[in-house]
């Protein structure tokens, strides 16, 4: 079954209002232009076609006035447009702190889903209405990209870094979720649906989910398992950056720049230490890359960022 | 038409050359191979890429058979090598070479008054090693196999893919030395051959653009050439450049190919720029509006397309600064395109308008340039690119451009010139049939693409849900027809060459110098280097008449 010629696809999002808008005010802006040029066409056409007696006299060659006045007109257009879209794009691409937090996975030909109660999914994402939900997402293998038409968001989930996306759904409802960078054999199959329920709706599908650790805890456990603790508990006798309050603080590094300690910070030092020895600290950490998946990684980020909670192992 | 073909008078009392033409002064198949007339360089590049054209025309009307039912008709793996196939093809053994190698070869030394390019072996080699990319493209892609889409992009194709993806990798590096060569032979003979008189701001628009498209495959090729090196050598031996788990960086990929492969969609396009800016005056029989501005126009466009590469990843993950810096810069690009486009539409005003095929098929560019630049601003805008990057409002919109615009502009170039290269005329009506048909075709093809992108439909999707058929089955009963309007050409354009009238010097009464000559031209263009006395697009509207760039005055 389907529906017979369908135009435009539904806005479920805070985050898809103002791209809304501005879609449809640069396609009111080009239907504009479109008239103008398709008008002047065939004008001309019909008035100058060879059979017609009317005067040529006069002809216009050139007038630098006509020409300056419609550059300066169409660049002043184009800036307005760029600062609108320039606006709305950094505003969708710095994720704040969100009311839940979801961890995303694009594996190929799926995306695998964990929530910090620990409730796992596969091409399905549960989330509650009118919540801000920010999502951590990492590659396993190749170059994925995860898209909500309806929320008109999308960011490229690129292996070997973290990626951070955001959005607030305004409507209940089922949505279409695709990975539009183009990942190998069953690319078209990498598709799900994301699924936007009210709160209590919401508690009751997380509870139904049978789970008994978090993610945080979870990743506590890898902590052991790969040796973290041995260096970074805070009783440790090796010299190694305690963790404990580390999420959303500036670092400073080795090699004297300044980062923001976010999950793509603290995803690159696991994979990548050399590149991020902390000032003041041997650059002794090995290399956890090819050792830790991108699932479990991303378990260990929630511990991390959990020991920055007040409650201490978060939740 | 009403303008009376009027055969060259030789000025000065010169007598009439009696040099056989071209075609007919030598007869032998290595006559043919080993010659060095850019005239029949042309030809044999014609006869290339019309080839091509229609290996990668196959393969999309393969595609378009398997969308237009979700269920699809194509295993999986084929549709994926079908759309690789269609896009390498397209675009490095069609579009590419297509204009420039062609009309370019054939046109720029007579537009300029020259007997031939500075260099014809280095132009007879560019043959060969295009078809020599080409046969290794066919054993890459037909015999082979490659599923990574014309874009490469890692670590899909280094580590994941399994086709032959060195293979066609290899093709597109050969392949950029015949660009490299073509564009080294316009660009000296531009700057050194010119005929007495024909100064920089004298030269048509066509050659112009051909000098700016040469200045870009000049300096852009060698970056491809490293890009598809540095990818060969990641895929066999696994350097580390693009992969992360070897602390490689996939995006390094992205910034260097569309390094590369953004000024090459000017490559695609100038030349196209250029044909129009030459048909339009001579069918509407008036100065083209604004020359100087039009000249300035293709050089801001050549300079400007290498800054604003890294639009294609504003969701690539690259900082949020970046991309705001690159949509700034792709807004600028857009500019000199909307002066050219508002400056085709002012040389309409007052002219003595005739609707030949040519001119349809140039009308049509311009509509179909237009819709495609409205479009690619929409893209530009940063959190609108967000929502339909990599859906199929970004394939509607390149294939606007690219094949809505470009693809016209050779059909245009094709019926203006054919009587000059053939020295035959063809059926107008059918001609005029075919530009009317390729116009409904196309847009029925792939608006319908703009609608599905916006819906969210994801490119390089061999299935796709249910609720989407219905705009994916016009697209598809639209490729049929544009498939006819490609064909119909071949059939009386190849009619003509044995039953078409023959054609005069100047049928269309139009200005250049390779209308002073004879048709088909003598085997050297020229008896006498002609001594060039004004601009080009001397047409006056009131009385029909025109003088051509030496200052031949004819009578309307």
């Amino acid at each position: 079954m389907y529906h017979w010629l369908p135009f435009w696809p539904d806005t479920a999002a805070v985050n898809a209002l103002p791209v809304n808008n501005l879609f449809i005010a640069e396609l009111c802006l080009s239907g504009l232009i479109m008239l103008t040029v398709i008008g002047m066409m065939v004008t001309f056409c019909v008035r100058y076609r060879r059979e017609s007696d009317v005067s040529r006299a006069n002809l216009v060659e050139k007038t630098w006035h006509f020409e300056v006045a419609w550059t300066a007109a169409t660049l002043g257009m184009f800036l307005i447009l760029f600062v609108w879209g320039a606006a709305i794009y950094i505003w969708l691409y710095q994720a704040p702190a969100g009311d839940e937090e979801v961890y995303v996975v694009g594996k190929r030909w799926m995306w695998k889903i964990e929530h910090p109660g620990g409730q796992r999914e596969i091409d399905a994402l549960h989330v509650p209405v009118g919540k801000t939900i920010r999502l951590a997402m990492a590659s396993e293998d190749v170059i994925h990209s995860f898209f909500v038409p309806a929320f008109r968001i999308k960011h490229d989930v690129v292996p070997g870094t973290l990626e951070t996306l955001w959005f607030k759904a305004d409507k209940t409802g089922t949505y279409f979720l695709a990975c539009t960078q183009y990942c190998g054999l069953q690319h078209a199959t990498m598709q799900g649906k994301v699924i936007v329920m009210s709160a209590p709706d919401y508690a009751r599908w997380l509870t139904e989910q049978g789970v008994h650790e978090s993610l945080a805890q979870q990743g506590e456990e890898l902590f052991r398992a790969h040796g973290c603790s041995g260096c970074h508990d805070p009783n440790s006798t090796v010299h190694a950056p305690s963790l404990v309050g580390l999420y959303g603080t500036m670092v400073h590094l080795q090699d004297g720049s300044v980062r923001l300690a976010d999950e793509a910070y603290i995803h690159d030092c696991i994979f990548n230490p050399r590149s991020f020895t902390v000032a003041g600290y041997p650059p002794i950490m090995p290399d956890f890359s090819g050792q830790i998946d991108e699932g479990d990684l991303l378990k260990l980020v929630a511990y991390i960022k959990s020991l920055s909670n007040p409650e201490g192992t978060g939740r | 038409m009403s303008v009376t073909t009027v055969e060259r008078v030789p000025q000065g009392g010169a007598p009439v050359s009696v040099e056989a033409n071209y075609l007919t002064a030598e007869h032998t198949v290595a006559s043919w191979l080993l010659t060095k007339d850019h005239k029949r360089i042309a030809l044999l590049f014609f006869a290339s890429i019309t080839f091509f054209f229609f290996v990668g025309g196959f393969a999309a009307t393969l595609m378009r058979l398997n969308l237009a039912t979700p269920e699809g008709l194509l295993q999986p793996a084929v549709y994926n090598r079908m759309f690789t196939m269609h896009g390498v093809i397209m675009v490095w053994f069609f579009l590419i070479p297509s204009i420039p190698a062609t009309f370019g070869n054939f046109f720029i030394p007579m537009m300029i008054g020259a007997r031939d390019l500075a260099f014809p072996r280095v132009n007879l080699a560019s043959w060969y090693v295009f078809n020599l990319s080409g046969l290794v493209v066919l054993y890459a892609l037909v015999l082979g196999g490659a599923d990574t889409g014309w874009t490469f992009y890692t670590p899909l194709s280094t580590v994941y893919a399994n086709g032959y993806v060195f293979a066609a990798a290899m093709a597109i590096f050969i392949n950029g030395f015949s660009s490299i060569m073509t564009a080294l032979n316009f660009v000296v003979t531009i700057h050194r051959m010119r005929a007495p008189g024909m100064t920089w701001m004298r030269l048509p628009l066509f050659v112009w653009a051909i000098y700016a498209v040469s200045v870009v495959m000049l300096t852009a090729t060698p970056v491809l050439a490293m890009d598809t090196f540095l990818l060969a050598v990641e895929r066999f031996i696994g350097i580390g450049l693009f992969d992360p788990t070897h602390g490689g960086d996939p995006l390094l990929w992205q910034h260097m190919f569309w390094f590369y492969s953004h000024p090459a969609v000017y490559i695609m396009i100038l030349p196209a720029m250029g044909v129009v800016s030459e048909i339009i005056p001579c069918y509407a029989r008036r100065p083209i509006f604004g020359y100087a501005g039009m000249t300035i126009a293709l050089m801001s466009i050549a300079i400007l397309s290498f800054f604003v590469w890294a639009h294609h990843m504003f969701v690539a993950g690259i900082s949020i600064y970046s991309g705001v810096f690159f949509s700034l810069t792709t807004f600028f690009v857009a500019v000199p395109s909307a002066i050219k486009v508002f400056n085709w539409t002012v040389s309409l005003h007052k002219g003595r308008i005739v609707f030949d095929a040519a001119m349809l098929y140039a009308l049509g560019f311009v509509l179909l340039f237009t819709l495609g630049g409205v479009t690619g601003l929409m893209l530009a805008t940063l959190a609108v690119d967000v929502d339909v990057h990599g859906t199929y409002f970004v394939i509607a919109h390149f294939h606007y451009i690219m094949v809505g615009a470009t693809v016209s502009a050779f059909f245009a170039a094709l019926h203006y010139w054919w009587p000059k290269m053939t020295g035959r005329m063809f059926p107008e009506g059918w001609a005029r049939f075919a530009a009317i048909l390729t116009y409904v075709g196309f847009n029925l093809t792939f608006f319908p693409q703009f609608i599905l992108g916006y819906l969210g439909m994801p490119r390089r999707s061999y299935t796709y849900p249910a609720e989407w058929q219905s705009w994916n089955l016009l697209s598809s009963a639209g490729a049929s027809i544009l498939a006819i309007a490609y064909l119909l050409p071949l059939l009386y354009l190849g009619w003509s060459l044995i039953w078409g009238r023959k054609a005069g010097a100047n049928p269309w009464g139009a200005t250049g110098l390779e209308w002073t000559t004879a048709s088909p031209p003598p085997q050297h263009n020229f008896a006498r280097t002609p001594v060039v006395a004004l601009g080009p697009y001397s047409y006056n509207p009131e009385d029909g008449s025109y003088i051509t760039q030496e200052g031949t005055v004819h009578a309307g």
